[in-house]
C-alpha cells in the first residue's frame, strides 16, 4: 500500500477524523536531503478532529506521531501538521 | 536507548541558553527549509537564540529526538521548555501566542510590537 494511504487510514482509525487531507509535498523537496525517487517522502497534514480538545498544539502532533510513527522510521522525511478542533476549523473557514 | 551523555549534554545547552534551536544547519546558514523557517521567526522579532547544528553530531540527532519525544528537527526550547517544531513555531507566531509566550517567559525581544 502507498504511504499516503496508510497515513490516511491510520489517522482516519485512531483519530476519527471530521475533515482529513493528506498531501504528498515530495515534489517539492526534489533533491532535497531526505528525498527520495518515487517521493512519498514529505506530506502536509491537516486534521480536525474532537479528540484535539483541551490538548496543546504539542500534545496534538504527539498523537498524530504516534499514530505514524512507523512510516516517520520507514520513509517518511518530514510530516507538517495542522491539526484543529472542530469548532476551531469553523472558526478558520468564517475568515 | 537513550545516551545518557548525549542527555546530560542537552539539559545543559538548554539551561545555559533561555532560547534554544535544534536545527540542521547554522542560524546564518540554515541547510533545510524547516530549520530556516523558525531562524526567520525568530530574527524577525529580534530574539537572541543559541542554534545547536544537529547535523555535525549524529548522537545529538537521535538523542535529541529521544529526549522530547518528537521525531523531527527543527525544535525550539525556552527556558528549557520544548515549546514545539516549525509547524507550532509558525501557527504560534502569526496567532501572536509566540510573542506572548516569550514575553511571559521573560525573554527579550527587539522587534516585539
Amino acid at each position: 500500500m502507498q504511504i499516503a494511504e496508510r497515513i490516511e487510514r491510520k489517522l482516519r482509525e485512531g483519530l476519527d477524523p471530521v475533515r482529513l487531507e493528506v498531501r504528498d509535498d515530495s515534489h517539492k523537496h526534489e533533491g532535497h536531503a531526505g528525498w527520495r525517487p518515487g517521493g512519498e517522502t514529505h506530506f502536509h497534514v491537516e486534521i480536525v478532529s474532537a479528540a484535539f480538545e483541551d490538548r496543546s498544539r504539542v500534545e496534538r502532533q504527539r498523537m498524530v506521531y504516534a499514530l505514524l510513527s512507523e512510516e516517520l522510521a520507514e520513509r517518511v522525511h518530514a510530516l507538517q501538521i495542522k491539526a484543529m478542533t472542530p469548532d476551531q476549523d469553523r472558526q478558520t473557514e468564517a475568515l | 536507548m537513550v545516551d545518557q551523555a548525549v542527555n546530560d549534554r542537552i539539559q545543559e545547552d538548554i539551561k545555559s541558553h533561555d532560547v534554544v534551536v535544534f536545527m540542521k544547519g547554522t542560524p546564518v546558514f540554515p541547510q533545510c527549509g524547516f530549520s530556516a523557517a523558525v531562524v526567520q521567526v525568530l530574527n524577525h522579532l529580534g530574539v537572541k537564540f543559541h542554534g545547536i547544528n544537529v547535523l555535525e553530531d549524529p548522537g545529538l540527532r537521535q538523542g535529541i529526538k529521544d529526549f522530547s519525544n518528537w521525531p523531527t528537527i527543527p525544535q525550539l526550547y525556552v527556558k528549557g521548555e520544548f515549546l514545539g517544531g516549525c509547524d507550532i513555531v509558525r501557527e504560534m507566531f502569526q496567532t501572536g501566542e509566540l510573542q506572548d509566550a516569550l514575553r511571559d517567559k521573560g525573554v527579550d525581544m527587539e522587534n516585539a510590537a
